[in-house]
C-alpha cells in the first residue's frame, strides 16, 4: 500500500479486513484495488470521469460513472459496511446532503478532505492577499474544482451540527501523521472515520 | 444452413479467417413459448470459435442485435463480407478466442439458419404470420437449450449490444444459474414509446408493400422488399447520429453538380440510404423483421419481474457491465444508467459507463478503443 496517496493509505490501513465499501469518487481506482488486494474487501466505486471509469473496469473492478451529488439516491441504506469520500467532499454541490448519504448507504463513512485552515493557505492569504495556489491546492480559483472548502474545525462543527459519531480521525501533513490538537493549523489533510 | 428454408437462399463461403465451426441444433423438446403456443423442432444455428476447456467454464456467448446473424467474426455467407465483431472476436483481441469458447446464434424468428417465419411448419409450407409472436425471453430460451446441448451450464460471461444486450439481461435475470457474468453494450431494459414508433413505421412500410401479401409471399419468388428496403431506410438513420450524418455527408449532391428539381437521389445521404436499404434485402426475410422487432418492442424486463426492475436480479450472481455511448439517441445513456441503478438497488457488482464515440448507436461495432479494453478487462476477471 506504500504507492497510495496517505490519506487513502490511512483509510486502507484501518478498513476491516473482508468489509464491503463504497468507495464514492473511486478515481482510477487505487485504493479499491488494495483494499479487494490486501483486505479482501467487496469494494464498488462511483466516478464522475468516464476515462477512470473505463480504466477501473480494465483492472477488474465494479465502478458506476456517475454524480456524489445527484446518484447516491439510488443506492440502498446501509447496503455496505463503509461508504468513502476521499477529497471530493469539497468538489460536491451539497457537501451535507453527501454526508447524510454516505451514513445512510455505508454503516461507517471515512472522509479525506484538504484543510483550508492549514497554515501555508492562511499565510498565502494573509500576505498575498490572493487565493491560495499551493502544492496542495496547484489550481487557481476560476479553474479548481473545489467549490466548498473547509477547515478541519468546520468539518468537525458541521459533524456536530449533524449528530454524527466521529470514530477516529486522522491528520496528515505530506506522509507525516500531526496531532489533533494543532491540527487545523498545521494538517493539509484530514481523515475522519464516522458513524450515526 | 438447414437447406430446408425458403428464404433467403444462403451459400456457403469457406474462407474463414479463424477456425470456425457451423452447427445446427435441432431441439429435440418443444420450446415454450411467452405467447402460451410452443414450437416443436426448433432449430438453433450457430457459430463457434475455439475450444471449450474440461472445465466447461470458458464459454462467451454472444448475443446479435436485430439485424446481426451468428456470422460475428466468420464471413457472412449470403454477403461474403467479414463477421460483423471481426474487430473484437478472434485470437488476442477482447474477446480471446484462444482463450473462450465462442458461441454465437442465430436468434428464434430470424432467417440465417434458426427457426423463423420463413421455416416450413408441419404441413411443409412457410410459417409466414403463422408463425407465433415471439419475445426476447423466448429468443434466449432457445439459447439456453443450446448451452443444454453443449453441456455448458454457466458461462463465463454472455455478451449483446442492442437488442443481443437485451439478450444478455433477459439470460440474467431469467436464467441467473447460467451465467457469471453480463456485458451489455447500447442497450436497453425496456423498448420506449420512441423506440416502438419507428419499430411500427418499419414494419408498416414492409405490411403496404402489395407484394408482401399479407405475409404470404415466399411461393412468389420475391419478398416485399421495396417495404423491406424502407423499413431498414428509417431504422438506420436511428442507429447514427446527427452529427455522424452531417460529417459523412453534409449537404452534398451525389454524382451531380445541382439539384435536378425531381425526386432521384440528389443528395448523397439518399443515395446511401436507399443503398443501405437494397442490400439489406439481399439478406434478410420481411417477416423475421416484423417479428424480431414485435419481440423487441414486447421488451419490458421490470414488466416480467412484477414491475421492479431491481427484481428481475435478485436471483442473479453475476457481475455486470453496462456500456453507453454519448452520441447514442436510439438507446441513450439514461437506459443504462436506469438499469445500473436497479442492480446496484439489489446489491449486484455493477460497472456502467458513457464512453465517447462519434457513431452514434453503431459506436458498438466501430473502432471505440475504451470499448475493447473495458471489454477485455471486464472479461478477464
Amino acid at each position: 500500500m506504500s504507492a497510495l496517496r496517505p490519506d487513502l493509505a490511512v483509510i486502507a490501513q484501518n478498513v476491516a479486513p473482508g468489509s464491503s465499501v463504497l468507495d464514492v469518487g473511486c478515481g482510477d481506482g487505487a485504493l479499491m484495488l488494495a483494499l479487494r488486494d490486501e483486505r479482501g474487501c467487496d469494494a464498488r466505486g462511483l466516478e464522475i470521469d468516464p476515462a477512470n471509469v473505463a480504466e477501473c473496469v480494465a483492472a477488474g473492478l465494479s465502478v458506476i460513472q456517475g454524480d456524489a451529488d445527484t446518484d447516491l439516491a439510488f443506492y440502498p441504506d446501509g447496503v455496505v459496511d463503509y461508504a468513502i469520500l476521499s477529497q471530493t467532499l469539497q468538489t460536491t454541490m451539497r457537501p451535507r446532503i453527501v454526508l447524510e448519504e454516505l451514513l445512510r448507504i455505508g454503516r461507517k463513512a471515512f472522509v479525506s478532505f484538504p484543510n483550508f485552515a492549514h497554515w501555508r493557505v492562511r499565510l498565502s492569504l494573509l500576505m498575498g492577499g490572493r487565493m491560495p495556489v499551493t502544492p496542495q491546492l496547484p489550481i487557481a480559483w476560476y479553474e479548481t474544482p473545489n467549490i466548498h472548502f473547509s477547515s478541519i474545525d468546520d468539518f468537525r462543527a458541521l459533524v456536530g451540527e449533524m449528530g454524527v459519531k466521529v470514530e477516529d480521525a486522522w491528520f496528515l501533513s505530506g506522509n507525516e501523521r500531526r496531532s489533533a490538537a494543532a491540527a487545523n493549523l498545521r494538517a493539509e489533510h484530514a481523515v475522519f472515520l464516522l458513524s450515526k | 444452413m438447414t437447406g430446408e428454408k425458403a428464404a433467403p437462399k444462403c451459400r456457403k463461403v469457406m474462407s474463414a479467417a479463424i477456425p470456425t465451426q457451423s452447427e445446427t441444433l435441432t431441439l429435440q423438446a418443444a420450446l415454450p413459448l411467452d405467447c402460451g403456443r410452443s414450437l416443436d423442432g426448433v432449430q438453433v444455428a450457430y457459430e463457434s470459435y475455439g475450444k471449450l476447456n474440461e472445465a466447461r467454464d470458458n464459454a462467451i456467448l454472444i448475443a446479435h442485435a436485430l439485424t446481426g446473424d451468428q456470422y460475428v467474426a466468420s464471413p457472412h455467407p449470403i454477403t461474403g463480407k467479414p463477421g460483423w465483431w471481426v474487430r473484437m472476436v478472434g485470437p488476442g483481441l477482447p474477446i480471446d478466442t484462444d482463450r473462450y469458447f465462442v458461441i454465437c446464434a442465430n436468434v428464434l424468428g430470424s432467417c440465417m439458419g434458426s427457426t423463423g417465419p420463413a421455416s416450413l411448419d408441419t404441413d411443409g409450407n412457410p410459417y409466414a404470420m403463422r408463425f407465433p409472436v415471439i419475445t426476447i425471453r423466448d429468443m434466449v430460451r432457445a439459447q439456453v437449450a443450446l448451452l443444454d446441448s453443449l453441456g455448458i451450464k454457466r458461462l463465463h460471461a454472455v455478451v449483446g449490444g442492442s437488442m443481443g444486450g437485451m439478450q444478455a439481461l433477459s439470460l440474467a435475470a431469467n436464467f441467473p444459474e447460467r451465467t457469471a457474468a453480463a456485458l451489455i453494450i447500447a442497450s436497453t431494459a425496456r423498448h420506449s414509446a420512441q423506440n416502438i414508433a419507428f419499430h411500427e413505421v418499419g414494419r408498416q412500410a414492409i405490411m403496404a408493400d402489395p407484394v408482401w401479401r399479407g405475409g404470404d409471399y415466399y411461393a412468389h419468388g420475391k419478398g416485399p422488399e421495396k417495404g423491406l428496403s424502407v423499413a431498414r431506410m428509417a431504422a438506420h438513420i436511428t442507429y447514427l447520429s446527427e452529427a455522424g450524418l452531417t460529417d459523412k455527408f453534409g449537404r452534398n449532391l451525389q454524382d451531380r453538380s445541382e439539384k435536378t428539381f425531381g425526386f432521384d437521389a440528389d443528395f448523397q445521404v439518399e443515395s446511401y440510404l436507399r443503398h443501405q436499404g437494397i442490400a439489406f434485402t439481399d439478406r434478410f426475410d420481411a417477416n423475421s423483421y416484423l417479428y424480431i422487432t414485435r419481440a423487441m418492442d414486447y421488451f419490458d424486463l421490470a414488466e416480467e419481474h412484477g414491475g421492479m426492475l431491481a427484481n428481475a436480479f435478485a436471483k442473479s450472481d453475476a457481475r455486470f457491465c453496462l456500456v453507453s455511448f454519448d452520441t447514442d439517441w436510439l438507446y441513450p445513456t439514461a437506459e443504462s444508467r436506469h438499469i445500473a441503478h436497479a442492480l446496484n438497488a439489489a446489491g449486484k457488482p455493477v460497472s456502467f459507463m458513457e464512453l465517447s464515440a462519434p457513431f452514434g448507436h453503431d459506436s458498438f461495432l466501430l473502432d471505440v478503443p475504451a470499448l475493447d479494453r473495458v471489454i477485455e478487462g471486464f472479461l478477464k476477471q
